[in-house]
């Protein structure tokens, strides 16, 4: 039973299978309607799947199954089972059979009486639809009487429905001449009362018709009195319109009720102007009288403020009211309204012009562009109304034009920070030294320079970007855009300023002071300094700085960093050798002094160095010092040998041995004369005041090349006794001594210094020269 | 062909064309020398066969710091020349007469005539014993040789020569007072105004004179930087001078307006001791400098013919007049035209010739005489 059981049910049916056949079969047959709609569905049998093997369809032993075949399942039965199970599956199949037999039977009963009572009800509806029909027949034929009645009803009232309808229309037509009999009456009444609109409306209903029924007396009479009344209005609405101090929507409406009457509308506008012009007259006096000289005028912010909201929002209302109520008007009246915004709008520019002028001292930027911001914002929309008038244009020119003053205003301010600057300098120069130290040093002040100048670059190049912030209003117009940027801030500001830094620079070079040199010989060296640093760095750094805050759209040419960076090198090489030049200068006066006013000739037998060399020496080592605190060292040539052991011979050279020779004869001195040539061909050409590198040994050069030279012109120009010459000799030594060190290429001081001994030689009509050694002892001992 | 190299043997700075002489090309040149007897050389170029003739005169007197020509007698010239006596030196002046024979240049080889050198004739001294040493002497340019003004330290002197020159009788006089010590270093004499200006130079000031009563007519106060060396007369514009010095420019003036120079130039590298303007095409400035440089300038704005030489209208050909007309049209520009780099000193003496505008000497320290010719595209471009 337990195995007919299992076979018969699923084995999903699970735990709630009951024993009982009939019972287990209909959760089984339920399953199976869902097996079939799930299959329909296209979905697999989710927990079906649990099902091991599933009853094979095709096996015939399968009781429920389509191909059971009782023989095989007998068959099978017997060979399989024992009898005692035999037994049991046979009294099992019996109840089964039984079961099912029961369970027909019942439902044949059930639904017998079902079948019975639906018979019934058939039979019921047949007979009720058999009466109804005959109440339909009844309907129709009434209808069809009604129909007839309500025919004949409506042809007897036709006759006076006509007559109904003419009469409404002379209802209608008299209370239309009622009103207009009462017209004047209300007319007055409404005027009396200030109800002009009413009045107004009134007049224009009737207008058309007693326009047209004028020919009749009655018509005309009360036309007549309408005319009148209408005159009286109208004068009325004027009077109120000319007084005018209701303001301007009143005005607006005065004047809606005035054209509404008929009135000319050309003299109306005329007259409307006249009457805004009034008001924003006042608006525009009370402005001037904030700009006046004598009260504390308001910040600049404020007074935008009051001219946006007075008269620029004045204006607003007349050109909407006027737009609104003149718009007949057509071009015209437009023309009219721009050539009247116009002009009061550069009365308005005008006095705004003058306030902003006020303000192009001041260092505030950041106020000034939110005053041009209102301003400009303010009459972005006016000139919306009035495109013609050209307001925003002016308006975006005004704040251009404010925009480059700025800018030249902040040129200026970074040229007088230079200036500011080198006074600084030139004061610190100036000061008193402090006892046994230097000063300040000259890198500091270089770097205070510096670092003084690039914050006011900074400062300027902040404070005008403001004009180009993105919420400001005017920043997008193409002008901020591309020219501000490109030629007004880069070029304007920046290189400008470098361009007069230089020229400034430069300026020093041209004084005319060349004597006492007005420029003291340190600032030259600092601003020699101070260009090469802008040339190799700082240019760059700042113009990218530029490109980067302002990124310039514009295409127009620039200059490019290449071409300052030259012209700041330029001014740098210039004023070094101004420098040069300078400190040449005031060493070579030393030196001619010293030999112009010494009788040589008469002079006693040198003991000593004289003065002026150690004065020399001492201002080339200062010099030195100087130069070194802002120049590298620069490169020299190497050195031969231990040159401060070279003793000054006059005798020394074949040249000069060739000069002596005692020859009158035109040949002979030929012969000499080309070996000193030759040799002087072998010896560079010394180019004195020539163009300087930037390091401290090329300076000191120069510096000292101009001073032996003149030291040379000089001793040329005098005559020497023997001690006289002796003491050049000695002299000479003894910068010898000190000064190669100085130079990049020590024969240089030789070759100058052996020309200078040489041509004293010359100039001596007793040329004894002293000893090597003793020069050397007393060189040694001063 | 250009330049023509000669060597005298000794220093020297003084130079001077013989300015009577108008065919031959000729300079004279005085040495400076402290130990041997010093010489006048007459340098005769022979123009055509490129060959330089010497002849040789000797200067007992002392070492020649300056020497000029008289511009109506080619036999009479004017030296500074130092006298040293008792360890005293004393720059004084005289005038000479060479030999008959040497002032139209003797072409004999100079070999043989350096053997008999030739001695000058001492005409007259210009006394200056109350004057003290005398910086230069300057003639009256195209007179008939009888006056001469020399500058003697601050002071300004105007001799007359009589009896053939061999008297110098001081005819007026002025002096410069002021602090410090004033002294001259140089002065022309102006060919214009009927030769009644002389300008001369002290310290930094260039100061002009009217000689009839000695007053200064104009001054032109730190006209240098420095020293002020040497200064010379447009010849063709009565109004420009142009002033070199130790500040390595060289400046043009326009007398009437003192404040400012009309025109700088800064082409040496040292001191310019001298400046001269050709004396017939004024843009032709010759500059000599101790750069050992010597620089022929066009300043052709400034000068007489700013435009080009300007061509009658009558003898030219529709050709020649289109032509004329372009270059009157666009001003020609001042240049450099050449550096003359033979020096191998300083040069401190240049000057033209009187007989060939385009024809001019230079002389170095060393002795050496270079003379050099205008660039012969430029002759054409001025001539034409």
């Amino acid at each position: 039973m337990a195995a007919a059981a299992t076979a018969g049910s699923s084995p999903g049916s699970g735990p709630g299978d009951s024993p009982e056949g009939p019972e287990a079969e209909a959760p089984e047959r339920r399953r199976k309607a869902h097996g079939m709609l799930k299959l329909y569905y296209g979905l697999s049998e989710g927990e079906g799947a649990g099902r091991p093997s599933g009853p094979d369809p095709l096996d015939p032993t399968d009781l429920n199954g389509a191909h059971f075949d009782p023989e095989v399942y007998l068959d099978k039965l017997r060979r399989e089972c024992p009898l005692a199970q035999l037994m049991d599956s046979e009294t099992d199949m019996v109840r089964q059979i039984r079961a099912l037999d029961s369970d027909m039977q019942t439902l044949v009963y059930e639904n017998y009486n079902k079948f019975i009572s639906a018979t019934d009800t058939i039979r019921k509806m047949k007979n009720d639809f058999r009466k109804m029909e005959d109440e339909m027949d009844r309907l129709a034929t009434n209808m069809a009487v009604i129909t007839d009645f309500s025919a004949r009803i409506s042809a007897t009232l036709q006759d006076r429905h006509e007559r109904i309808t003419k009469l409404a229309g002379v209802h209608a037509l008299l209370r239309k001449l009622q009103f207009l009999f009462e017209l004047p009456s209300r007319l007055t009444k409404c005027v009396e009362l200030g109800a002009y609109g009413q009045a107004v409306r009134y007049q224009g209903r009737a207008q058309a018709v007693l326009q047209q029924y004028q020919h009749l007396p009655s018509f005309r009479a009360i036309q007549d009195d309408c005319q009148v009344i209408t005159a009286r209005l109208a004068q009325q609405l004027r009077q109120r319109f000319r007084e005018g101090g209701s303001g301007a929507p009143e005005q607006a409406e005065c004047v809606e009720l005035l054209l509404a009457l008929g009135e000319p509308a050309e003299e109306l506008c005329e007259e409307f102007l006249v009457h805004a012009r009034g008001r924003l007259e006042e608006e525009l006096r009370s402005l001037e009288a904030e700009l006046g000289p004598s009260p504390p005028a308001p910040d600049v912010l404020e007074f935008t403020d009051h001219g946006g909201s007075g008269f620029v929002g004045g204006l607003c209302h007349v050109a909407a009211a006027y737009q609104e109520l003149f718009a007949a008007q057509g071009p015209a009246g437009a023309e009219k309204l721009a050539a009247f915004a116009q002009e009061l709008g550069s009365r308005y520019f005008a006095l705004v012009e003058r306030r902003l002028a006020q303000e192009q001292g001041g260092g505030d930027n950041s106020l000034l562009v939110r005053a041009l911001d209102r301003f400009h914002r303010r009459l972005r929309a006016p000139g919306a109304l009035l495109a013609a008038a050209g307001l925003a244009d002016a308006a975006t020119e005004i704040v251009e034009r404010v925009a480059r003053e700025r800018l030249g205003h902040h040129l200026q301010g970074l040229q007088a920070a230079f200036l500011g600057c080198l006074t600084d300098v030139r004061q610190a120069l100036a000061a008193p030294r402090v006892a046994g130290k230097e000063g300040p040093g000259l890198a500091e002040l270089l770097a205070n320079v510096a670092s003084s100048i690039l914050s006011h670059i900074k400062a300027s190049l902040a404070a005008v970007h403001l004009f180009t912030a993105k919420e400001v209003s005017f920043s997008n117009k193409p002008y901020f855009r591309g020219e501000f940027c490109s030629q007004g801030v880069r070029e304007g500001l920046i290189v400008g300023f470098v361009r007069s830094m230089c020229q400034t620079a430069q300026s020093f070079c041209d004084s005319p002071g060349e004597k006492g040199g007005a420029t003291p010989p340190a600032l030259l060296l600092l601003l020699s300094r101070l260009c090469l640093d802008y040339e190799t760095a700082t240019i760059s750094y700042i113009l990218t700085l530029t490109d980067e805050q302002f990124l310039v759209q514009d295409q127009s040419p620039v200059t490019p960093v290449s071409t300052l960076c030259a012209e700041a090198r330029e001014t740098a090489r210039r004023l070094l050798t101004h420098y040069v030049k300078v400190q040449g200068l005031v060493i070579s006066q030393m030196l001619r002094k010293s030999v112009e006013t010494r009788d040589w000739l008469s002079t006693l037998e040198p003991r000593n160095v004289r003065a002026v060399m150690k004065r020399v020496v001492e201002d080339t080592t200062a010099i030195d010092v100087q130069v070194g605190l802002l120049y590298e060292e620069g490169v020299r040539k190497a050195q031969s040998s231990d040159s401060s052991k070279r003793t000054f011979s006059v005798y020394s050279s074949s040249r000069q041995q060739g000069r002596y020779a005692p020859s009158y004869t035109p040949s002979a001195p030929m012969d000499t004369n080309l070996l000193s040539n030759i040799q002087k061909l072998f010896s560079e050409r010394i180019d004195v005041f020539s163009p300087v590198e930037f390091n401290k040994v090329s300076v000191l050069t120069g510096i000292i090349k101009i001073s032996l030279k003149t030291l040379l012109e000089c001793v040329r120009l005098r005559t020497f006794g023997r001690f006289g010459l002796q003491q050049v000799q000695v002299d000479c030594h003894f910068l010898q001594l000190y000064l190669w060190r100085f130079v990049a290429d020590e024969e240089l001081v030789h070759l100058l210094l052996d020309e200078v001994v040489a041509s004293a030689a010359l100039r001596c009509p007793d040329p004894v020269p002293m000893e090597p050694s003793v020069v050397e002892v007393i060189c040694e001992r001063g | 062909l250009p330049q023509s190299p000669k060597v005298l043997g000794l220093e020297a700075r003084a130079l001077t064309p013989q300015t009577a002489e108008t065919d031959a090309i000729r300079f004279l040149v005085g040495t400076q020398s402290l130990k041997y007897d010093n010489q006048i050389h007459i340098i005769d170029f022979d123009d055509e066969n490129n060959i330089i003739n010497k002849n040789v005169l000797l200067h007992q007197a002392g070492e020649i710091w300056h020497i000029s020509a008289s511009p109506a007698d080619k036999g009479v010239l004017a030296t500074c020349y130092n006298r040293t006596s008792d360890s005293k030196v004393l720059t004084c002046a005289a005038v000479w007469r060479m030999p008959k024979e040497l002032e139209s240049g003797s072409h004999e080889s100079p070999d043989d005539s350096s053997s008999t050198a030739q001695t000058l004739e001492l005409l007259c001294h210009l006394d200056n014993t109350a004057h003290g040493n005398m910086a230069c002497v300057v003639w009256e340019p195209m007179g008939d040789g009888k006056k001469i003004i020399s500058l003697a330290d601050n002071h300004i002197l105007l001799w007359d020569l009589q009896e053939s020159s061999s008297q110098a009788v001081l005819a007026s006089s002025a002096s410069l007072e002021g602090k410090g010590q004033l002294r001259f270093t140089s002065g022309r004499w102006s060919p214009h105004h009927n030769c009644t200006q002389v300008a001369t130079a002290s310290d930094t000031t260039l100061r002009g004179w009217d000689t009839r009563n000695m007053s200064q007519i104009y001054c032109i106060e730190n006209a240098h930087g420095q020293l002020v060396r040497d200064l010379d007369f447009n010849p063709n514009k009565q109004y420009y001078l142009a002033s070199c010095g130790d500040d390595c420019k060289v400046k043009f003036w326009d007398t009437r307006n003192v404040t400012e120079p009309v025109k700088t130039l800064e082409e040496h590298s040292h001191w310019v001791w001298n400046v001269r303007y050709n004396h017939s095409h004024d843009q032709l400035v010759l500059t000599g400098s101790s750069d050992s440089r010597v620089i022929l300038s066009n300043m052709v704005s400034i000068s007489s013919e700013p435009f080009g030489h300007l061509v009658d209208d009558d003898d030219i050909s529709d050709q020649e007049d289109h032509r004329s007309e372009e270059k009157s049209k666009e001003p020609l520009q001042d240049n450099v035209i050449a550096t003359y780099e033979e020096h191998e000193d300083s040069v401190y003496a240049v000057d033209w010739s009187s007989a060939d505008p385009w024809l001019f000497a230079s002389l170095s320290y060393d002795g050496r005489l270079v003379i050099n010719r205008v660039p012969r595209a430029l002759k054409y471009h001025i001539l034409l």
